[in-house]
């Protein structure tokens, strides 16, 4: 980027320091408005695949009125919660109330930064990109427990309760089961640990097939993720038939849809992390090693890439439709006495491993094997 | 209203509220997730029914019965039918009383899927509800070819029932129940042996033998306490003597006697049970007339008679006063989710929020009766 910077201002005639300092916050609102529009469009069509899922599993169709196969519900709904009354409660403590939700939706869009898309398609290679994804979507907690509080409604503050408790727990699991797999490319930023799975057809490296602690902290994982995103078997912090629609009970409009779009927003972080950390990234499977056209490799690997994360997503929406919900302390207990223990073993396990094998996986022994 | 104590939270549950099955508002005072108590206070949905009763006719009255439990309509249909008919003494030709066998048993089917519907939906599971719905409709369809209607059908009525069954309804409904049993293997697969589903109910808000003698529980939920009473074998009417059926008794599968996932079983076990005594009336269907010959205007003889029959969710009982005129002196109606509801206050001493829900799911009451 420093390099692109240089290049745009050398052929400008303006002061150096302050054309540089315009041209980069050009760059970043650009890229940012580039991401926002497809986190958005995502977000759209995430709901109405989820819909669709939905209906699929439910014996019946689903959206299919607006636009060709309904693709354009989502337009329609959104055109709506922008036009509903925006009500905020008489005794809501207003600040709270108000911020909160873009707060949560702010910070789901966050995460979108760091991810590393392709080779060369990323919005920020950050060099602490895992670290700063757990860092800011544990801001969520304290968003939701402010639109909680805020509402002055006490489904709500079961609610934000439930969701603040789920939400602390769950993050030591999926830190430890993510430290599991960083340990292995020993780097956080986003694009070292992709490159590091590299090899082996483009599947046989990645961490997840590492060794056996890598596997189980993939399932660890993703199990403490769903929860982390409050979906079902763990939507306690909404549970609709308990505590009404929890934290965003008071919600209405458009207000209500960032908290949607969130949720949305944060299926997609979780399951690029997974992807990311576990799955190889946007490594093309069994064609990396064709020689093809610099554009044409990208775009490959941002399909593989998305393609990873919508398997994810939609194993997610399966579990939904599919598993009852758990009870509040059922989830703690899951947590506290399985995953947490689970994970701390599995860290060790991984640490134990890289110091003995010096990083190599399974296949590299395998293959080892076969070569010699 | 009790004093509010300044250690517990007061709130209402209801009467709007997702999982409270109507229009029930329970005072619930918690501590945090922990109840304390939970009163419920009903009227919401009052329509003064008996009182009615005084200033109608005796056929009159038939399709306000239909208002009693909208679930299953023919069932009270068919009870209010006998209250009047013993009072008139009237004898019911063989094919009506076989024609009222299969709609009562029916309608105990599709009552006993929305029962299973919207208790898998409380629990969080919202997949099974729309199977439920799925093939209720099949039930609803052969309502609709009989009599028109597919909530309030109005169809047994004094004396028989208000027409013969249509051409085709004979094949239609052994379609059904030939098809049926798979469904019901469906749900058991997806929810009833679900572990999360067990952990949520086994050993749950156990009504012991005396706590359900005690309180007057009836129908499914006191057979779930162990008691094998069920006035279609313990009191036959109608042709129930003639049919080879099995009264299923909570064993307590996998947790205690009297649990809510015992209670959640019976319907299931119930619904089996119906199959097998409308294949049999079905085979025992004979020509002949479909209501005996009654008069347009009833007077019966001054008097009173207390029927009851076997509900999908108790004993539902009229007790009849006549004074020799056209009209009711007075009508009393024992209404069985009445008597069950009467046990959630105990049930719900120190459980959890999310067992409140689990309490009124598995008792499936209906609030139309209890208001009447």
């Amino acid at each position: 980027m420093t390099e692109l910077i240089s290049r745009i201002v050398g052929g400008l005639n303006t002061p150096v320091f302050l054309t540089r300092f315009l041209v980069t916050v050009l760059i970043m609102l650009v890229s940012g408005a580039i991401v926002l529009g497809i986190s958005l469009l995502y977000e759209g069509l995430a709901t109405y695949a989820e819909r669709k899922v939905a209906g699929d599993i439910q014996a019946r169709i689903g959206p299919n009125r607006v636009g060709p196969y309904g693709l354009l519900q989502f337009v329609a709904d959104g055109v709506k919660l922008l036009l509903k009354e925006d009500i905020i409660p008489f005794y809501a403590d207003k600040w709270l109330f108000i911020l909160a939700p873009y707060i949560v939706f702010t910070v789901s869009f966050a995460a979108f930064v760091p991810l590393s898309y392709s080779d060369h398609i990323a919005v920020a290679n950050l060099n602490v990109g895992v670290l700063y994804i757990i860092a800011i979507s544990s801001v969520v907690s304290m968003a939701i427990l402010m639109g909680a509080w805020g509402s002055n409604n006490k489904w709500s503050l079961f609610g934000g309760m439930r969701a603040v408790a789920q939400i602390v727990s769950y993050e030591i699991p999926i830190v430890l089961s993510l430290l599991a797999a960083i340990i292995l490319p020993a780097s956080m930023n986003m694009r070292d640990i992709i490159v590091y799975q590299g090899g082996g057809l483009g599947i046989f490296r990645w961490l997840v097939f590492n060794n056996p602690f890598t596997f189980l902290a993939f399932f660890v994982y993703f199990i403490a993720a769903i929860a982390e995103v409050n979906r079902t078997p763990f939507d306690i912090p909404e549970a609709e038939s308990e505590i009404v629609a929890g934290y965003h009970t008071e919600y209405t409009g458009m207000r209500f849809a960032f908290f949607f779009m969130a949720e949305y927003g944060d299926m997609f972080v979780v399951s690029a992390i997974a992807t990311t950390l576990f799955l190889g990234g946007w490594h093309l499977p069994f064609i990396g090693g064709i020689s093809m056209p610099l554009w044409l490799r990208d775009v490959l690997q941002v399909a593989v890439f998305f393609m990873k994360v919508f398997v994810l997503i939609y194993l997610m929406m399966w579990i939904r439709w599919t598993l009852p919900r758990l009870r509040v302390d059922q989830l703690m207990e899951l947590c506290w006495k399985y995953l947490t223990p689970i994970a701390f073993f599995n860290l060790i396990g991984a640490s134990v491993w890289v110091l003995l094998l010096h990083g190599r996986g399974i296949y590299d022994i395998i293959a080892r094997i076969i070569v010699h | 209203m009790p004093a509010a104590d300044e250690r517990f939270m007061q709130v209402n549950m209801g009467p709007q509220h997702p999982s409270t099955h109507g229009v029930l508002r329970l005072l619930v005072s918690t501590d945090g997730e922990v109840l304390r108590d939970a009163r419920p206070y009903i009227g919401y949905l009052h329509r003064s029914l008996e009182k009615i009763a005084e200033r109608v006719t005796y056929p009159q009255f038939t399709p306000f019965t239909d208002r009693l439990d909208y679930l299953a309509s023919m069932n009270c249909n068919l009870a209010y039918a006998m209250t009047v008919e013993k009072l008139l003494n009237i004898e019911i030709p063989r094919r009506a009383q076989i024609l009222r066998v299969i709609m009562a048993e029916l309608n105990r089917i599709s009552s006993h899927l929305i029962a299973f519907g919207s208790f898998s939906s409380d629990m969080g599971a919202f997949t099974p509800f729309l199977f439920g719905i799925r093939e209720r409709e099949f039930i609803n369809d052969l309502f609709e070819m009989t009599c028109g209607s597919r909530l309030t059908y109005n169809y047994i009525r004094i004396g028989g029932v208000s027409q013969d069954i249509p051409e085709g309804f004979i094949g239609k409904t052994r379609e059904f129940l030939d098809y049926f049993p798979a469904k019901i293997k469906e749900y058991n697969e997806l929810l009833s042996y679900n572990a999360i589903f067990i952990k949520r109910l086994a050993n749950i808000a156990v009504i012991s033998t005396q706590d359900a003698l005690d309180y007057g529980v009836t129908g499914p939920n006191l057979r779930a306490s162990g008691i094998p009473w069920d006035l279609r074998r313990s009191e036959p009417y109608l042709i129930y003597n003639e049919l080879d059926f099995n009264i299923p008794v909570g064993k307590g599968e996998v947790g205690t006697v009297g649990d809510a996932w015992d209670r959640y079983m019976m319907r299931i076990y119930e619904m089996e049970e119906s199959s097998r005594i409308i294949r049999q009336c079905l085979d025992m269907l004979a020509p002949g007339d479909y209501t005996a010959k009654v008069s347009k205007v009833l007077k019966p003889p001054a008097g009173e008679v207390y029927v009851r029959a076997e509900n999908p969710r108790g004993e539902l009982g009229f007790y009849l006063v006549s004074d020799g005129s056209t009209k009711p002196y007075r009508l009393k109606i024992r209404a069985p989710s009445f008597a069950n509801l009467s046990i959630i206050p105990k049930l719900a001493r120190g459980v959890m929020i999310a067992d409140l829900i689990a309490i009124i799911g598995s008792m499936d009451i209906i609030l139309p009766e209890i208001d009447r």
